[in-house]
């Protein structure tokens, strides 16, 4: 470093970068560094890899907070299990074609990536993210889903999305949820001000729901002007909800009321009309359930499309299936037992036990799986009441089954040539009936209704070899208090048992409840033997 | 429902009267003493033929790989399997017939707390031993029985400990099928959660009958009570088929398991195989074993039991865990004792280990119960599990649990001196709780 002339000469304090500039050096580095980072738009998911679940929990967190593009697209797969992880500790999500780079988006190998594990508390955080990234989002759909998660969340980082998504959203129907949300999390948050408090409960209190009273009722430090006015709220919602109460227990009831109807509907026509006192009528509904889970076993098999459309292919084979072992049931065993009720309740009973152990040797002692179709899951919210779908699709066809079965009583041959065998078979067979042939035919008809009840039995109750076991006594209650031989009785039997039934339940209990119900109906039975609506004249007495 | 169950207990006779004439059994009974005999008491018909038979399959397949490594003490076993046919009385009767006819060197069998205390008394009279394999509400320790499924402290109260410290839960419903297990693990669950601090106003208690189909009611009442602004979860007790419709139930009304997540004690990966279980995603199971346990003797377990039933598809659960821990315990234990003389094997078996389906160890403690690890899994979509948390060694059974008020002072130690099932620790004497 010899002095040249002309040359400067070297400070020496210019020889090194003064410490003020090495900071500043330092610091564009990093920004540099960030630069590359945000410019490659790769965010942070090595707390995705972790196997304990609260890191994953706070990456969920972190990733909805970076507003990283990509944050939507990984959570949603999060939400749906679609998103991986390797062996490398990368993680991929998984589309219909592949996988891809969970960070980049770009289509990737993932050789033994696994299913990212997930608990409760992820999947709430999950939820609660997705609901923030989405309160944006273009899909009105999307936002109003959003909404309703973030309402649902209750939480207090999201006032700040929710101001800016309040401020620019036009639907106003998704403009409410977004400011009911924003006051759920204004309530929740400790702190905050009483006037937006009072007007959150305001707000809150309109809403009206079960939800709402639970944030209602769990503000962190309220002054007493925000208690009162909670107090308030939460005493009108209870008032509202004691009215839906009962509004929502007629639903109960009526649902309750429409499955026993179907449960009872053959037997009033087997025991009813013919007066077999058939113990396998449970198997009847059985069988039908059974046949359900085989035509839903050949669609799954066979025409995956026709899912939705199963029930209602199952209920012509049902009603066929159970239908025929019915006629066959009549021809080989109850034709010989006409007039021994006694040996008719022993044979059939023993009969039962063979179905069962049958349907358990064919099929398995363990439940089958008989799917519902989208359109029977669900429910709708009207008012305060909850319908679920499988529920009101049940009542329909209960009411269905009972107007077929009257239309076939009163204005088809088979109908008529029914009513005059059981009036009176001497005379019927003196007009040329043959009486048999009726027998083994309404025999067959309401086994084939018990059949058409087992499809819908089979969406709310277990597919077990034991389905029949538990309707077999209710449908004899229905019958006999409804009046035997009076399909009108056993629908309004059905109707009065089942409200009476869940209107109990919720003073009593299930247990005790039942009791009741039972207790009363021995009283009613004592009172009037023949039911409610009794057949009158001579028919009584064959 | 007082016709259900005489109709019942007489198509079960019926059924029973008729495997009883079965010959080829009785043929079978009159062989040679060259091997060991085992009876196998489960349900094969009725109610509990849902469960049971499986277990019924897994000792039977136990029992042939046993003697294709050469039996026990250079001897075959012999199954001797009968059905008492889900009737309680009749499970003495078949118990009865095992010991004295068919001369069994030990019983594998009994689900329900019911059975098994139907036959107590004859394997008490007749010195024989009994592997109970089902998680039950302890308060028993008896010197013939050897309780190989979790008791209240290996299941109920680690589960309620998760949901406390995990989800925060402070409100509770208690929910369950009317009889003695569930009344038991309640009673037991509530006096565990008032000691926890929990006020009786959080404590939300049902029973239902047996295969309670209509849960409407209780579903929108559980949804009520969880709305009071508190984290509510339930516990649920709930046996057998009463769970589908009751899972069906919570999804129609909308309830995830995020908002109120369910813990059962008595759904397992059997249970699940008939629903359909994407709505139950993150409702969550106690148990001692899943079947999605990734151990390598786990894995050696679900192919041995997918290729003794030919069938890929077939699920492991819990109990039958706890049949194959019960059954390899006793072939150490019989190894031990180099008899299998019932009276001699039941000194031997306490602190016998062998391995359990989870990479641990399970020991037969001095009170008749074994040592088992707790897992917590959540319900799939595919109806397997994710086990999300597993206590890091394994636990002690307490036959007697310390939250009630009977039992509290009773300890159990079959080892000499104290050879008591219910020692009084405060009257210093056997004999239960006596007066106080």
């Amino acid at each position: 470093m010899g002095a040249r002339p002309g040359a400067q000469p070297l400070d020496p304090r210019r020889g090194r970068l003064p410490p003020s500039s090495l900071l500043k050096g330092v610091g564009v580095l990093v920004a540099l560094f960030m630069m590359c980072v945000s410019a490659r738009a790769e965010p942070d998911l090595s707390q995705f890899a972790s196997t304990s679940f609260s890191q994953i929990q706070q990456g969920v967190g972190s990733l909805a907070a970076s507003g990283d593009p990509r944050a939507g697209d990984i959570l949603a797969a999060l939400q749906a299990g679609r998103l991986l992880v390797g062996t490398d500790k990368q993680i991929y999500i998984k589309t219909d074609t592949g996988t891809v780079s969970a960070a980049t988006g770009q289509p990737t190998e993932a050789p033994g990536a696994r299913p990212l594990r997930v608990n409760n508390n992820v999947r709430v955080a999950v939820d609660t993210a997705l609901g923030i990234v989405r309160l944006l989002s273009t899909d009105p759909a999307q936002r109003a889903a959003a909404a309703e998660a973030v309402f649902h969340s209750r939480d207090t980082s999201a006032i700040a999305v929710l101001d800016k998504a309040i401020a620019q959203e036009t639907v106003p129907g998704i403009k409410r949820t977004m400011q009911e949300a924003r006051a759920a999390s204004l309530l929740g948050t400790d702190g905050s001000s009483d006037a937006d408090r009072l007007a959150s409960i305001a707000i809150l209190s309109n809403r009206g729901d079960m939800e709402s009273r639970s944030f209602m009722s769990s503000i962190p430090n309220p002054s007493p002007p925000v208690a009162a006015a909670a107090g308030k709220a939460i005493d009108s919602i209870d008032l509202w909800q004691k009215v839906w109460t009962v509004v929502q227990g007629a639903f109960y009831g009526v649902s309750l009321g429409s499955v026993l109807l179907l449960a009872a509907a053959g037997l009033a026509i087997t025991f009813g009309v013919m007066g077999v006192i058939n113990m396998a009528h449970g198997e009847m509904v059985m069988l039908g359930a059974y046949t359900t889970f085989v035509v839903q076993e050949a669609i799954r098999n066979y025409a995956p499309g026709l899912f939705g459309a199963s029930l209602f292919i199952a209920v012509p084979m049902a009603f066929l299936v159970s239908g025929v072992v019915g006629v066959a049931i009549e021809r080989c065993l109850i034709r010989f037992l006409y007039g021994r009720p006694l040996e008719t309740l022993l044979a059939t009973w023993g009969l039962s036990l063979v179905l069962q152990q049958a349907v358990r040797s064919i099929f398995g002692a363990d439940n089958r799986n008989v799917g519902s179709p989208a359109w029977m899951s669900g429910a709708e919210q009207v008012g305060g009441v909850l319908i679920t779908n499988n529920r009101l699709a049940i009542i329909i066809f209960a009411v269905l089954v009972l107007a077929a079965l009257m239309a076939v009583l009163r204005y088809t041959s088979l109908g008529l040539r029914m009513r005059a065998v059981t009036q009176n078979r001497r005379m019927a067979a003196a007009m040329g009936i043959r009486t048999p042939w009726v027998d083994a035919m309404t025999f067959g008809l309401g086994s084939g209704i018990a059949g058409m009840a087992g499809v819908a039995l089979s969406q709310i109750d277990n597919v077990s070899p034991n389905l029949g076991q538990g309707y077999i006594i209710d449908s004899f209650m229905v019958v006999v208090f409804g009046g035997v031989g009076n399909l009108w009785g056993t629908a309004l039997g059905a109707l009065v048992l089942g409200v009476v039934n869940k209107f109990l339940e919720p003073i009593a209990g299930a247990v005790l409840g039942k009791i009741v119900v039972l207790v009363l109906l021995i009283a009613f039975i004592q009172r009037r033997p023949r039911g409610m609506f009794p057949l009158k004249g001579r028919a009584v007495e064959a | 429902m007082q016709p259900t169950v005489t109709r019942r207990n007489f198509g079960a006779m019926a059924v029973a009267a008729a495997a009883a004439m079965g010959i080829g059994r009785v043929a079978n009974a009159q062989t040679a003493a060259s091997t060991i005999k085992i009876g196998i008491l489960h349900s094969l018909s009725g109610t509990m033929a849902i469960s049971e038979t499986t277990l019924k399959d897994v000792m039977l397949m136990l029992i042939d790989a046993q003697n294709a490594k050469g039996g026990v003490l250079g001897k075959k076993l012999e199954a001797v399997v009968v059905d008492p046919a889900s009737n309680w009385p009749l499970f003495a009767e078949k118990a009865r017939q095992l010991i004295t006819v068919d001369k069994v060197s030990a019983v594998f069998g009994c689900w329900t707390s019911v059975s098994r205390k139907s036959v107590l008394p004859v394997f008490e009279e007749l010195g024989n031993i009994l592997f109970y394999p089902v998680q039950y509400e302890g308060e028993e320790s008896s010197k013939n029985v050897f309780y190989t499924g979790a008791a209240p402290n290996q299941q109920a109260i680690p589960a309620v400990d998760y949901l406390m410290s995990e989800n925060k839960i402070t409100r509770w419903v208690l929910a369950g099928t009317d009889y003695v297990y569930p009344r038991t693990t309640n009673k037991i669950l509530e006096a565990y959660l008032k000691s926890k601090g929990v006020k009786s106003e959080d404590i939300m208690i049902n029973y239902t009958p047996f295969g309670h189909s209509d849960w409407q009611t209780i579903v929108a009442d559980i949804k009520k009570f969880g709305s009071a602004g508190k984290k509510t979860a339930v516990v649920s007790t709930i046996n057998g088929d009463a769970n589908v419709p009751f899972y069906k139930e919570l999804s129609n009304q909308g309830i995830k398991a995020t908002d109120i997540p369910v813990v059962a004690f008595s759904v397992g990966e059997e249970e699940l195989a008939g629903i359909d279980t994407k709505p139950l995603v993150g409702h969550l199971a106690a148990w001692n074993y899943f079947e999605s346990v990734d151990v390598p003797t786990n894995k050696a377990f679900i192919d041995q039991w997918h290729a003794y039933t030919k069938n890929p598809k077939r699920v492991t659960n819990d109990p039958m865990e706890a049949a194959y821990i019960g059954f390899n315990m006793w072939v150490k234990g019989v190894e031990k004792a180099e008899s299998y003389d019932p009276a001699k094997v039941i000194p031997a078996m306490i602190g016998v280990s062998v391995p359990n389906l989870t990479g641990g160890l399970s020991t037969m403690m001095p009170n008749h119960h074994i040592t088992k690890p707790v897992l917590i899994g959540e319900i799939q979509a595919d109806g397997q599990f994710n086990v999300v948390s597993q206590t890091p060694g394994t636990i002690v059974a307490e036959a007697w649990s310390p939250y009630l008020e009977g039992s509290k002072d009773l300890i159990s130690d079959w080892l000499p001196p104290m050879s008591c099932g219910n020692y009084n620790v405060k009257l210093g004497k056997c004999g239960g709780a006596g007066k106080t």
